[in-house]
Formats: C-alpha cells, structure tokens, sequence
C-alpha cells in the first residue's frame, strides 16, 4: 500500500519528475565509436572471445547501413562519434546482496519509487534495474532460481549461461536486421535475461528499470527472454532519464522466444525525458522489440504505454510460426509540444490458424505528431489466419497531427484481416459536461483520455497501471487551454 | 439563494436573453415553461457557465456571490447543478469513476478530505435506492449505449450523489414514458429540503403532476412574460401558448 501512495505523491507533482540527476562516480569509454570501443566494452565485461567476435561481426555490418529515413519523424542528424557508447556506475566489486549496493545509487532508485526493500518484502515483483547500461542488482534471484527461472542482468547470463545466450541471442532480431539493432549489437553494455524452463508459472511479475544518469551517454541495453514449453511469464519493463538539453541515444534490443504453449506478456511504461516544451532535448527512442511464437500454441503479448521521449520510433512484433500461435499488440502512445512518435507493430502470420490483435490509441497535443504504422502479413500457409486491428486516434487542440500507415499483405486466401481506424476530437461538450460536475477541465483532459486507452491500460499487470494512468494526465498538462 | 437581475445573453451575435428577472428563495421549486426557442436551455446554460454564451448585461447573485464571475467548475463545486437535456457521453469512464472524481473535487473545495472507497460505495448505494437505478449501469462507460431513460435517470442519480444547493432540471422529462418520468419525478422529490431549490425547465405540464411547483414563468422571446402558481401550468396545458404570446407581444408592440 505504501507504495501505492509513493506512486501517486511522486506522480501528481507536474513536470518532468524524473529529471533529477545522481551524482554518482561513472567509469565510461571516450566518445565515440571504432572496434576498439567495441573491444573496450567487451573487455570491460570480461566476455568470452565468442561474444567479442560477435560484437565485431554486428560492428562490421552496421558500418555498411545507412541511418533509415522511411519513419514519419525528423530529427537532426546524429553524430555517433559524439556519443559515449559506455558509462558504468563505478564500482569495484559486484554487489553479492543488496546491502552491498552503492548507497547513492540505491537513493536513485528509491528516488524512482523501486525502493528495493519493500519491493522485496512486499509486492512479489522482482527488479532489475539497469542505470546507463549497467545492470545494477537483481532482486529476489535466489527465490526464482528453486523454480529453475533465470533472471539476471546480461553480462551475467554471458558468464553463467554462455550456452543459452549463445543459443538465443539474435535469434529473433538477427544482427544484421536493421540499422538500430546492428549498433545494439556492436555496443550493447547489459540489459537482461531471463529464461523460463519447461512448465513453470513464473510466480511474479518480472520487472527492469532502465535509467539514463550520466551526460552524453547513450543506452543500448538488449533484453533476452526465454519461455520454454508449456512455461509463463509477465515482463515489466520501466524507463525514465534526467533532464537534458542535449538528446540523448536510446537503442535497445529486446527478443523474445516463445517454445510450444509458452505464454510471455511484455508490458512497457516508456517515461523517457520528452524534452523541453519549446522541444529543447530529450530522448531518442529507437528501439527494436520482436518476439517468436516459435512452438504451437504459443502467444506473446506486448502492452506499451508510451509518454516520454522526444522521438519514439518502434514496432514491438510477434512472429507466429508456430501453429495456433496468437499475437497481440495493445499501445498507448502520448505525443504532446514537440514529441514526435511513430509506433505500431508487426504481426507476421507463418502458422495455421495464428491469430493477432492489435489495439492502438494513439493521444496527441501541442504540436507534436502521432502515428501509427503497423503492418500484418499473411503468408501463404498461414490457413485460417486471423487479424483484428483497432487504430484509434485523439486529439487535443488544432496544431497537432495524428496519422495511421497500416500496411496489409495477405497471401492466403482464406485469412480474415480486419482493420478499423476512428479519430476524434475531445469535445467541450465533454469538458464541460466534467466540469458542470466540479471537475476542473485539466482533471477532464485526464478522465477522458484514460476512458479512452482503457482498453489498453486493462491489459497492464496491477503494479504499473496506477503509475500509467497518472502518467497520462502528467504528460497531457497544460495542452488545454 | 439565486437573484437574477436584467440578464441578456447571445449566442453568435443572436440575443436570446432579453432581461431575464427572477429570484429563488431556498425550498422552492420553480418552473420555466414557454415554446420553442424561447430561451429555456439558454437561460439553463447560462447560470451554470457555457462558453458558447456571450453575456450581454444583468447580474446574478447566487449565495452572495457573483455566479457569472466563477468558472463553471466553481459554479458546480458552490452547489450548482445541471441536469442535461442531453447528457454527453464520455467514452471508457464508467459513472461510478466520473461521480468519485467530481465528488471528490467538490469534497476538495470544501476543504474535505476525499471519500474513501468504502464510504463512497455506500453513499453510492443508499443514492441508487433513490432513484431506482441499476448498479450494472453507473460501470458502464457514461452515457454511452444508454437509453434516452437511463441517461435521464442518471442525471438524477449524479444529483442525488452531488447533494446541490441550486438543481436545474433542463427538460428532463423530455423522452421519457410515465414509468421513468415518475421515477424521476419520485427522485427530485425525495431529493427536495428546505435548503435547496429546483428550476424545473419543461415544455409540458405532464411533470408538474409530479413535481408541484411552488411558481411558474412562462418564458417568451427571452423574457418572463407571466408568472403565477401551479394553476398557470394548467391553464398553459389547457390554452396552449398562443393567448399568451399574443398578450405580450401586444404589450411590447
């Protein structure tokens, strides 16, 4: 319950709340970016010569892509030697147990409302936390590891279970995929892993917190999640950054490998720094999140809520492969002043009777803009393949823009693909039909967006559903007059 | 409670109002009737704050303050309140929600603590009674889906929750069969102290059968041409409007 009300003091204050800064000492590589960082980085980590050798081959390849230019956004050019590709909270030895955490790094997170502690004791969530690309602590492994699930940062699972990470890694999102997730690959610093062994019920959400600290940095994190046969598990991934005026590079991996009836929901609450409102700053969101029905009857779910960052560009996907394999999409995105989004999802149907569901709601303010692109594909064994999808969009005031791409591809006959896209205005004969009845018109702004992403906001897992709701209202402030 | 001097109104450069005069004391229920276009909902959005109103002169005085200077949220929060004509939906927002939010903001003005969600289930409960109405409708997002009955009959109930001084009934009747108009009727009445007024808009004497008034103004040209008691509503029933219409309007010829 405590914590509950943590959530709600830390979040109805206005503005930006995450936007304090740590001082904590970083150990962090020059700027910019050649093999040798990469080979910096992977020493840093102490990792096997196959991991390097990986690395490099991902390096090699990103030099040969170009910066991708289709997405509905515009930002100004990055320069990656200007980026520090890794920065690690200083600290010699790797903490055993929480006690052994840096005090001023666990403030941090209590600062985040992760107060490890009562994490700990009360809510049955386990946290990883990552702060500038380093996993700092895992909670509750010793509780996980007699069910046989694995959940610890990356450069664990490469010492301790190099033959699963060797396995999995870039199965799902293979390094030459795309621009972002080549880099990923090069440069990666730590992220998570977490593997589920056949049967098991993963008994707690599992949970990481990604936070960027130090200046210039950027993050590039990769989550790994594995769910053999017949296994479940919920995912909660969180995200926030302190106020900069200089943009800051976000680009994570996350892959998801679904065996034979496995289940995996990923829940994202993205609460990266949006920028300035004159749109001075901010986090570039560039992320690449996909996940493989691989066995029958398997499905992955991906429920995002999107408030932050000053460019968001990402498509969390499902491939079915397997048979009966079920995918689903539920987003919410917020754009307000100057943000720009361009989210959606991919479902690609490869198996007999797959079925997808996306939902997406898209809220945008100020000036910014607002799409969603998402493509369904159906190949041509895809028998009995099924699509719904939901592209709702609203609006709040005139200078904004909210835009749908959806791309169909059907190559079987007899798959049902459904697509319904609505927009809409939020009308003063709501706000003042709220306010008639003592709701001031911000409080309105925040009871009618909420109505209007419940359906997405139902599909997240109880402990980040109060934190997302008040979110919404938090990033809407001020967008109406 | 309510003291209306001399108000004019317009709507786009329409004057709809023309100096409009009436004063409600605490305990009484007044009803406005007159025809079409008359001013009615005018008059009904106007004391509770629409934008869309431009006021062109007069003042009202509501509990001695300056109603036409507070904001419509602080119109409600002072204990004004609407019962739409037509109530808007609000997506997603089921009525128990949207009731919490405004109560609590009204509590918050008050300098009252929010209800808590045991003591609001129960307030909640002991108002439905009232008014008849179905727990499965107050989760269902507001509005949306209902019936021209229920969403009248849940005006009622977000009024019975709210507990206001002044209640503007603005043709609340309208659409409604004899069952639901008499449920309606059975919650104003109920709701009905010696504290609070009612102005009870309608176009038909039929609700006044249920709902006595204490006074009745027939409304014409954005003025109230007529007042008188309960028997006025009868004989506007019985004669219609016109042999009024035709007196002012020779007055004001």
């Amino acid at each position: 319950m405590s914590k509950d009300n943590q959530i709600l003091e830390e979040l109805t204050k206005s503005d930006y709340k995450y936007g304090f800064h740590s001082d904590i000492e970083t150990e962090s590589a020059p700027k910019g970016l050649n093999e040798d960082i990469v080979r910096f980085i992977s020493a840093k980590k102490e990792e096997p010569e196959w991991m390097l050798e990986w690395r490099l081959s991902a390096y090699r390849h990103w030099l040969t892509l170009k910066e991708p230019t289709w997405q509905n956004v515009t930002f100004p050019e990055i320069n990656y030697q200007d980026i520090i590709f890794y920065a690690a909270p200083k600290q010699k030895i790797s903490p055993k147990s929480l006690d052994e955490v840096d005090p001023e790094l666990r403030a941090t997170f209590e600062k985040l409302g992760i107060s490890f502690d009562e994490q700990k004791r009360l809510t049955g969530v386990a946290v990883d936390a990552v702060l500038d690309s380093v996993s700092v602590a895992t909670t509750f492994k010793s509780k996980l590891g007699e069910l046989g699930i694995i959940f610890c940062s990356f450069s664990e699972a490469v010492r301790e279970h190099p033959e699963l990470v060797k396995k999995y890694i870039g199965s799902v999102v293979p390094v030459n995929d795309n621009y972002f997730s080549a880099l990923n690959s090069a440069v990666f610093s730590d992220g998570s892993f977490c593997y589920i062994p056949k049967g098991v019920r993963c008994p707690m959400e599992l949970s990481t917190y990604f936070r960027i600290n130090a200046m210039n940095t950027g993050q590039f994190e990769r989550t790994l999640i594995v769910a053999e046969e017949g296994s479940y598990v919920s995912y909660l991934e969180g995200c926030t950054a302190p106020m900069r005026d200089e943009n800051q590079l976000h680009a994570a991996v996350v892959e998801i490998f679904a065996a034979k009836d496995a289940e995996v929901k990923y829940s994202t609450v993205q609460n990266w720094y949006p920028g300035s409102k004159e749109g001075k700053g901010g986090i570039y969101n560039f992320v690449t999140k996909r996940g493989l029905c691989s066995g029958d009857g398997s499905k992955i779910s991906w429920t995002q809520v999107e408030t932050g960052s000053a460019v968001t560009w990402k498509y969390p996907s499902c491939i079915l492969k397997g048979d009966n394999s079920i995918g689903e999409f539920y987003s919410v995105a917020v754009t307000n002043n100057y943000q720009q989004a361009d989210t959606g999802t991919k479902m690609i149907h490869i198996g007999k009777n797959t079925r997808s569901r996306i939902v997406s709601k898209g809220i945008s303010a100020g000036k910014s803009q607002n799409s969603y692109r998402g493509q369904v594909k159906v190949m041509k064994r895809a028998e009995g393949a099924r699509n719904y999808s939901q592209c709702d969009s609203l609006l709040l005031g005139d200078k904004c823009g909210a835009h749908t791409f959806p791309y169909i591809d059907v190559e079987n006959p007899l798959a049902i693909v459904e697509h319904e896209a609505t927009t809409s205005k939020i009308g003063e004969d709501q706000i003042f039909y709220c306010n008639q009845r003592g709701i001031a018109t911000e409080d309105a702004v925040a009871l009618i967006v909420n109505g209007f992403a419940k359906e997405v906001m139902n599909q997240l897992p109880m402990e980040f559903a109060v934190e997302a709701q008040k979110l919404l209202a938090i990033s809407l402030e001020g967008s109406v007059g | 409670m309510l003291k209306i001097k001399n108000l004019k109104a317009s709507v786009e450069g329409k004057m709809i109002l023309n100096g409009i005069n009436l004063e409600v004391k605490p305990g009484e229920v007044h009803a406005i009737m007159g025809p079409n276009g008359s001013g009615k909902s005018t008059l009904a959005s106007v004391l509770a704050g629409r934008e869309d109103y431009q006021i062109e002169g007069g003042e009202v005085e509501y509990i001695g303050k300056d109603l036409l200077d507070l904001s419509p949220e602080e119109r409600a929060r002072e204990g004004v309140f609407l019962a739409f004509q037509y109530p808007v939906e609000i997506p997603g927002v089921s009525t128990t929600n949207f009731l919490k939010a405004a109560l609590n903001q009204v509590r918050e003005h008050h300098g009252k603590p929010a209800l808590d969600a045991v003591s609001f289930l129960k307030l909640m409960k002991e108002k439905m009674a009232l008014v008849e109405i179905d727990q499965a409708l107050l989760s269902r997002s507001l509005n949306e889906g209902f019936s021209g009955g229920e969403k009248k009959r849940n005006e009622i109930f977000q009024m019975a929750m709210l507990e206001p001084k002044l209640a503007i009934l603005d043709e609340t009747d309208s659409g409604l069969d004899i069952d639901a108009l008499r449920i309606v009727a059975n919650g104003v009445n109920k709701l009905k102290t010696r504290d609070n007024a009612t102005i009870l808009i309608t176009h038909y004497q039929r609700l006044l059968d249920y709902i006595v008034p204490d006074f009745v103004h027939v409304l014409y040209k954005g003025r109230i041409i007529k007042s008188g008691d309960k028997s006025l509503a009868l004989q506007l029933e019985e004669k219609g409007y016109d042999w009024i219409k035709e007196e002012a309007d020779t007055v004001s010829a």
